[in-house]
């Protein structure tokens, strides 16, 4: 199987269309074209972190100076930010919009995968961190917008769950 | 020498800066020289000061951001500064006080009590505009030029292990956040 270049195209241009001018991310596959897709945008700013949580601090002070931004990473990724979604996001009120790549669960082959996609959307609940799938095009701008909306009122984090029957071709 | 006379004595040249200071000695120093609506002072979270500098160096990219880090929060985040490098970034000057010591969570000792040298790590994380300091008018001196240059700086000042009696202030946390943001959207909108 291969990642959906079609519906990656769609999620970059929705991002783009919903006011996204900063990105932070940290690839893993599905995530590789919809990161490359940002990256030569020259109206949108990329930064390429080393670790998932540098993306919550770049996500912080694009929101003090007014920018919209968000955060593409993998569910590993999400774990390994927990801290700073929970003493900076939370702390400072910080509307946070997280684009993470559902790895682990149904149709992902890889093993490794597997104790993340369990984790995930217990984490989420006991974070107090609300979110939504991503699964398909129809449906993607108006979840991205209610997230960007939710995330405004509430100065809080959000999570868009990108699951395999979006990302992944047939 | 001692943070507090390093923060004195660039004080003036941070009156139109974005300033983001890390917790602890840090926020308590700068806050006692006198606080302004464009320092914010990240009371959590260590390690992600300068990653706030970069979301607000490229949202800003007219201002220079100025981010006072420290030893033990800098050494929580290291992959910043390849970060910081990789962005291309030009307009953050980035200070670590390297008291080589946790002081502000208790009091231990940091790497660079023994062999870290936090310069050494910027300059191999790709960062080519590197400086450090062992008096407070060399650390003046680099601090200014750093300004000046234009280029992304990290400079680390080499302080004593000593910090504040007391770690609260009566300026509360999201007080400076919502002030700190105003102050930054109005630079964005001029």
């Amino acid at each position: 199987m291969r990642v959906s270049e079609t519906n990656s195209r769609l999620l970059y241009q929705t991002m783009k269309a919903c006011g996204i001018q900063v990105v932070s991310a940290l690839p893993e596959s599905w995530l590789v074209p919809v990161i490359r897709m940002i990256g030569e945008d020259r109206e949108m700013r990329l930064i390429r972190v080393a670790k998932e949580e540098e993306g919550v601090g770049i996500s912080a002070g694009a929101h003090f100076a007014g920018k919209k931004s968000a955060i593409v990473i993998p569910n590993h990724g999400f774990l390994a930010a927990v801290n700073p979604i929970v003493s900076l996001a939370h702390l400072y009120k910080v509307p946070l919009m997280m684009f993470i790549a559902y790895r682990g669960t149904f149709g992902d082959t890889y093993p490794w995968h597997t104790p993340g996609g369990t984790v995930t959307e217990p984490l989420l609940q006991a974070l107090r961190v609300p979110y939504t799938f991503l699964d398909s095009p129809g449906s993607l701008e108006r979840r991205v917008r209610g997230a960007q909306d939710l995330a405004a009122a509430s100065l809080l984090p959000v999570a868009l769950l990108l699951k395999h029957e979006l990302m992944m071709e047939a | 020498m001692k943070r507090i006379e390093c923060l004195r004595a660039v004080y003036p040249q941070l009156e139109k800066r974005v300033v983001v200071t890390i917790m602890g000695a840090v926020a308590i120093e700068l806050q006692s020289i006198g606080h302004r609506e464009n320092f914010f002072y990240l009371q959590h979270a260590m390690g992600l000061a300068s990653s706030i500098g970069l979301g607000l160096a490229v949202s800003l990219p007219e201002e220079t951001i100025v981010v006072f880090d420290g030893d033990g929060s800098l050494l929580m985040n290291l992959g910043t500064l390849s970060t910081l490098a990789l962005s291309g970034a030009g307009n953050i000057v980035h200070v670590v006080f390297d008291n080589q010591n946790y002081l502000s969570a208790g009091g231990s000792p940091t790497a660079t009590s023994q062999r870290a040298n936090l310069e050494g790590v910027a300059r191999a994380s790709g960062i080519a505009r590197t400086s450090s300091a062992r008096s407070v008018e060399e650390f003046q001196t680099e601090f200014i030029s750093a300004l000046d240059s234009d280029r992304l700086t990290v400079l680390v000042a080499h302080v004593d292990t000593s910090g504040p009696s007391d770690w609260l202030t009566d300026l509360g946390l999201l007080e400076n956040r919502f002030q700190f943001a105003r102050y930054c959207q109005s630079l964005a909108k001029r």
